[in-house]
């Protein structure tokens, strides 16, 4: 029986066969057609969609926690919010964390996903000390930095393109309180907001909202916001899960009033210099607050787009960007900026020295016209986009900037993953 | 620290239920019929903090076996406090149609295996004046439909024979909990096309593990069922007969 799935902006809409295995070892039993591994659904665009996917929701148990050395093994189909409630009580914290803990751990892997402290810690891939990966063959290999190093780093990024991820084994990092010390700081334009992510690149923590309505001397003002975990305040984490918000709202409800509404409220707000002692989840996950937060672009859906440019003239490549997307008035209310180290060693994964910017669009005409100019500009400026957002891309533009594809290509090939495992985004980005 | 017995460990809805006991660190006697699944729920549950959890692989539906594993739970956690029984399985109702032998075993697995452990499970509770009874039910027992009359009958015995036993065991200070799931999105229905009214065994557990540690009677999970499964029982037999539910 097939039903129509999607990523979560809700496009595009695929037809797929869905198969939910309860158990790790069911999951070879499912090989013989070609199949792609989907975790909560929470990649944007078509990376985790395709004929036939194999849901690890069931595969949703913890195998072993180490106290002592903050090493825990999991299933693949294990919710970050689950692990969270576990480990923070006993003093562990994730050390690389998306912006919602509504992910899988095997779907954060597969997209090697980044944190506000990527600039010191690097991807969640550098963080896993093993996987157990069920291959196109059916057999079951474990993969680490130094046992089947290639299968290893080609699959922490990959999209799930390389097998199925059946178990990981993440090293955690201590913490003394379930609170984060805030700095907020408020810059009137976007060379001055870089300018203070380098003042503050010792803060464990950094993210920048921007506001991408603003043009001219204003462009890309935004507010910095720094975090380091606190000391004090002890170690809770009793979050339930919230409401769902009931009904999509009418598809104008996002608008360039309403955007640049929030946008200058947003700024005026905000308190420069200001320190506030947060909990974690508000800090970490602000949207997980509203269940299905995405609702709020209507039925038709949303694309988030997300880049990096290089470091080199990466302010200025950023403002021509940025007043692209002003003049296009299409611009979201939630656009995020964030400085990257450099580029670690697996094949496909997204971050590199440089700046990146994500921001969501309610999908139109318009916005997807949009998205080929704005391709170009980062194809020009040697950046990237972000796969796990990606729902248009090109497969000219994935091949021009992943530059390690071929590579990628040969480990799949050498692990028996071609004509095994594909998605509707690995098709289009014109992958075997 | 609750003694909880868990038959059908391995269904969603239990598990989740079993979660949440583990992470209040209780002791847990698990039963299911695929041992390495039972030895993975396990590893999970004490890593959530569960007391102990033992385990004993068996088909909960031969009910030859239930005597022998109730001296074993016994055993393995002293006196047994609360009991779940949650297996069970989705009767394909036309299939059922044309097969005396599947309606049989469909009767079997759902209504009368559960009525013969409940047999000696109150017996065993009644002696000692302690413990509570669940029972995973389906609001399908609540009134007969052509969609699934066959999996409805042997679920309605099944609270029928609750309703008796709660009466019979009150004066014992046995509480006996009937739970009436709606539309769950687990393993079992995973061939329904999901509608508005479907909600994920996590939603539901909570629900489940108040209700019985307050010992609460019928329990229709979620809560709105109670409101539809009383419409649906209201609309006179002669109407009913012409829909088409």
């Amino acid at each position: 029986m097939k039903r129509a799935i999607s990523g979560w902006g809700g496009y595009p809409q695929v037809d797929a066969e869905v198969i939910a295995p309860t158990a790790v070892g069911a999951c070879s039993n499912w090989l013989d057609d070609i199949v792609i591994a989907r975790g909560k659904g929470r990649s944007y665009g078509d990376s985790a969609s395709g004929n036939k996917v194999l849901q690890t929701g069931y595969l949703d148990h913890f195998i072993a926690f180490d106290h002592v050395n903050g090493v825990l093994t999991c299933e693949a189909g294990v919710t970050l919010r689950d692990v969270l409630r576990l480990i923070v009580p006993t003093g562990w914290f994730i050390p690389v964390t998306p912006g919602t803990s509504y992910v899988s751990i095997g779907g954060a892997i597969a997209s090697d996903v980044h944190g506000k402290n990527h600039h010191h810690t690097g991807s969640l891939g550098e963080h896993v000390r093993s996987l157990h990966m069920l291959l196109g063959s059916g057999e079951t290999v474990v993969a680490t930095p130094s046992e089947h190093p290639d299968l290893f780093h080609a699959t922490c990024g990959g999209m799930g393109l390389t097998g199925i991820i059946l178990e990981a084994t993440l090293q955690l990092i201590p913490i003394t309180s379930s609170r984060i010390d805030q700095t907020t700081i408020k810059a009137g334009s976007l060379e001055a907001l870089c300018e203070a992510f380098e003042t503050h690149a010792q803060a464990t923590y950094s993210v920048a909202w921007i506001d991408c309505v603003r043009s001219g001397n204003s462009l890309g003002r935004g507010v910095l916001r720094l975090g380091e975990h606190a000391t004090t305040g002890g170690l809770n984490f009793d979050a339930g899960d919230p409401p769902n918000l009931p009904l999509y709202a009418p598809s104008f409800l996002i608008n360039k009033l309403t955007v640049t509404a929030f946008n200058s409220l947003y700024y005026g707000v905000a308190t420069h210099n200001q320190r506030a002692s947060i909990p974690l989840l508000p800090y970490f996950y602000p949207l997980d607050s509203i269940g299905e937060w995405r609702r709020l672009y209507g039925k038709p859906g949303f694309v988030q787009y997300q880049f990096v440019v290089p470091y080199l003239d990466g302010v200025r490549n950023m403002r021509t960007i940025l007043a692209r997307i002003a003049a296009s008035g299409a611009g979201s209310a939630l656009a995020v900026l964030k400085l990257f180290r450099e580029q670690n060693a697996n094949h496909l994964s997204f971050p590199m020295a440089g700046y990146s910017l994500a921001l969501d669009f309610r999908l139109t005409k318009r916005v997807i016209e949009l998205f080929v100019e704005l391709d170009a500009m980062v194809v020009d400026m040697g950046g990237r986009i972000y796969l796990t957002k990606d729902a248009l891309m090109s497969e000219s533009t994935f091949k021009q900037t992943y530059q390690r594809w071929q590579e990628f290509e040969e480990v799949r090939a050498r692990y028996g993953a071609i004509g095994k495992f594909a998605s509707s985004q690995s098709r289009r980005l014109g992958l075997a | 620290m609750k003694n909880i017995l868990i038959v059908g460990a391995s269904s969603a809805i239990a598990e989740h239920c079993a979660r949440i006991w583990a992470s209040r660190g209780n002791q847990l006697f698990l039963v299911a019929r695929d041992d390495s699944r039972l030895k993975a729920i396990a590893a999970d549950l004490r890593i959530r903090g569960a007391a102990a959890v033992h385990t004993r692989a068996m088909d909960a539906r031969d009910s030859d076996l239930h005597e022998s594993m109730l001296d074993e739970a016994d055993a393995s956690l002293g006196n047994i406090d609360i009991v779940l029984m949650a297996w069970g399985t989705l009767s394909v109702q036309a299939e059922c149609e044309r097969s005396v032998a599947l309606t049989m075993a469909e009767i079997q697995n759902n209504g009368l295996s559960v009525v013969a452990m409940l047999t000696l499970i109150a017996n065993r509770f009644e002696q000692r004046k302690a413990g509570v009874i669940a029972v995973i039910t389906s609001v399908a027992g609540d009134r007969g439909r052509a969609s699934n009359y066959v999996y409805g009958a042997s679920k309605s015995m099944v609270s029928a024979f609750l309703s008796g036993l709660r009466q019979r065991l009150h004066q014992s200070g046995v509480a006996v909990v009937d739970i009436k799931p709606g539309f769950i999105d687990t393993p079992m229905t995973s061939q329904f096309t999901k509608g508005l009214l479907w909600v994920t065994p996590s939603q539901i557990a909570p629900r489940i593990t108040n209700a019985i540690e307050r010992h609460r009677t019928d329990v229709y999970v979620p809560a709105f069922w109670w409101m539809i499964m009383t419409m649906i029982r209201m609309i006179p037999s002669w109407f009913f007969r012409k829909l088409s539910l």
